[in-house]
């Protein structure tokens, strides 16, 4: 394991800038995740750290080591696809023991079978070996391709969506695993996705991307409270963040030059209407079961946040609502804090 | 409940036997014309010109010793006068007055035909694999032109630059050398190669080589180690359609090939001006000849049919 570090790295397709001047460390041993929307440059940004683009300015450093013109093969990076990640003519063993029999490595016969039949029962996989990679099911597959970069013990592990082509339940047990592997390897890994609940609950830290920059890096609990702008804070918070004019709501204190408010459902406070002073109403609830998601209108605007499911509230029902230390951005959707 | 926006309606019984039904007619009579070149080449020369068609008759290996020997007709004296014939085929020569005399061009054409074959079909497999990974891999600079150029080279007969090939052939002392019909061959086909095989490699993801690469190998060594066994579909159909055509090739093996290099399919019809219309030499050749393509085709059959069906199964 190694502390990686990307020095202003720019890769450019055409005129499109995919990476843009990112600066990024990522320390030995830590779990970074990557999250933003599609095309915000976070594949290409493991890819160039993997080798497989080379970057139009800046510098990749590995281990101390400026890797920027180095071969994949040179890297000693290990990377988890998306999907496609077998070998599909050859056995869990061999897709296993392959980084192993490489040309850049020649282990010994009896080591490699020692490796792989350890990293195998580590990821759950240890009953399948002799099976081909394609009569596997895709969580299978998945633990295969996440145990051929166990297999190598390299600087840093790099996982682009690893599981986001599976189902739900499979994705809540891969992510747990995962999380364990992690912590029992002490592995540096810097893990893409566009899924907010894996990015909070693996990473040691998240940098959040758009079009190519690095908007902001933190614990995943500063970038949720402390969003340095509207899209951070827009990217996570479930449901999405209400985004409304001042004025609208009462509220304590608004900052001179707060354009926006972002308030979400903790930063909601809501009371039965008492006579006169209802605000709002509350047009239909979506029971999910173990919340409630409450549609609310107020003067046109329409603002969605949590319920108790007993709390009581009925559509059509007017509530008085207020905000609660909200999150206020200026015109530029800077923070103002 | 389980019905879906892509389910088909299977087909009936009586569908399915009318198109089976049809199906193994017309086989059987695109069959026809190859099981009357075997039994003719089992025929004696009478019956192979009989009037009405022979379809049953008395088979004889005599086409086969014609095939494969020279004769000469001699006196009954001179025959009489050898001692006992030397196996079959001496025997039926010497009922027809004639004696074996030296050994046909059969084989040597034969030979011929299958270094040319097999050759071209490798040259051209091989170049068209590396051409084709080329192109479905790397930015090539004007890639479409340059596939459509390659394309455009089967876009004429062959046989339309005959004589530009026949002077160049006779300028390097290229004529009548197995070398220059491979070299021949190999062009001809490696535009389909390249575009059969570029649809077949377009298709393997290339995340697998990525991920070779990663794992720590060249890219040269995750070719032949991830590409290659997954291409394998594709290059043997592509060698399948390769070897017919060069197999079969007949315009320009006349024109290039006259002795030390020619193929089967100009030597064949050379076999009946050899003492008299010698229908079952000239069957017997055409058996024999059939038989690699066939072996090929079966061994590779399923792949010849992926090949076949290539674009209509794709996602």
């Amino acid at each position: 394991m190694a502390e990686v570090r990307l020095e202003s790295v720019t890769r450019r397709f055409g005129d499109a800038v995919a990476v843009d001047h990112v600066d990024l460390v990522i320390a030995d041993g830590e779990f970074v995740v990557l999250l933003g929307p599609t095309g915000a440059g976070k594949t290409t940004t493991l890819r160039l750290i993997a080798g497989l683009e080379k970057p139009d300015g800046g510098r990749i450093v590995i281990g101390g080591e400026d890797v920027s013109d180095c071969a994949p093969s040179e890297r000693d990076v290990a990377f988890v696809f998306q999907q496609y990640s077998l070998y599909p003519h050859l056995t869990v063993f061999e897709n296993l023991a392959f980084p192993l029999k490489s040309p850049a490595r020649r282990m010994p016969k009896d080591e490699i079978a020692a490796r792989v039949n350890k990293v195998a029962a580590m990821v759950r996989i240890d009953h399948k070996l002799a099976n081909r990679s394609t009569a596997l099911s895709g969580g299978e597959m998945q633990r295969v391709a996440i145990g051929r970069a166990l297999v190598r013990d390299p600087s840093i592990f790099l996982m682009d969506e690893p599981l986001s082509s599976l189902d739900a339940k499979l994705r809540a047990e891969l992510r747990v695993e995962l999380k364990r592997i992690q912590n029992e390897i002490g592995a540096t890994l810097l893990y893409v996705t566009h899924d907010q609940v894996e990015a909070m609950t693996m990473a040691d830290r998240i940098g959040i991307l758009a079009e190519g920059k690095l908007l902001q890096i933190g614990t995943p609990r500063e970038i949720y409270t402390d969003p340095v702008n509207l899209h951070v804070a827009a990217r996570l918070g479930h449901p999405h963040i209400n985004l409304l004019k001042p004025g609208l709501l009462p509220c304590e204190s608004v900052p001179g030059g707060a354009r926006t408010i972002g308030a979400r459902t903790e930063h909601l406070e809501i009371r039965p209407s008492a006579k006169n002073d209802a605000n709002a109403r509350v047009d239909w609830i979506e029971h999910l079961g173990d919340q409630n998601h409450l549609h609310i209108s107020s003067e046109g605007e329409k603002i969605i946040t949590l319920a108790d499911p007993y709390a009581g509230i009925n559509p059509g029902d007017a509530i008085s609502l207020s905000l609660k230390n909200p999150l206020f951005f200026d015109e530029n959707g800077h923070r103002i804090t | 409940m389980s019905t879906t926006a892509h389910s088909v309606v299977s087909p009936g019984r009586l569908s399915k036997s009318i198109a089976g039904a049809v199906v193994i007619i017309y086989a059987l009579v695109t069959m026809i014309p190859l099981a009357w070149i075997l039994l003719t080449s089992f025929k004696s020369p009478p019956d192979s010109i009989s009037y009405p068609p022979k379809v049953i008759f008395e088979p004889t290996a005599e086409g086969y010793c014609n095939l494969f020997t020279t004769r000469s007709r001699q006196t009954d004296e001179y025959i009489e006068s050898l001692g006992p014939p030397q196996g079959i085929c001496d025997e039926i020569t010497r009922k027809r007055n004639m004696v074996i005399v030296g050994e046909s061009n059969y084989w040597p054409r034969f030979m011929n035909s299958l270094i040319i074959g097999f050759g071209s079909t490798v040259l051209a497999v091989f170049l068209g694999t590396l051409a084709a990974y080329g192109f479905s891999r790397f930015r090539v600079p004007l890639a479409d032109d340059l596939l459509f150029f390659i394309l455009s080279t089967r876009m004429m007969p062959p046989i339309a630059v005959a004589i530009p090939i026949y002077l160049m052939y006779r300028e390097l002392g290229l004529s009548d050398t197995a070398m220059g019909m491979i070299l021949l061959y190999t062009a001809v086909n490696v535009s389909l190669a390249v575009w059969l095989l570029k649809g077949f490699i377009d298709e393997i993801p290339r995340e697998y080589e990525e991920a070779a690469m990663i794992d720590g190998y060249s890219r040269m060594q995750a070719f032949f180690k991830v590409v290659l066994p997954q291409a394998t579909t594709g290059i043997a159909a592509t060698a399948i359609f390769c070897l017919i055509f060069a197999w079969n090739e007949y315009a320009f093996a006349v024109l290039l090939t006259s002795g030390e290099a020619q193929t089967a399919p100009p030597f064949i019809p050379t076999i009946i001006g050899e003492g008299g219309q010698d229908w079952p030499a000239v069957a017997a050749g055409t058996t024999i000849f059939l038989v690699p393509i066939l072996v090929f085709t079966i061994l590779l059959r399923k792949q010849l049919l992926r090949g076949i069906t290539f674009g209509a199964v794709r996602k």
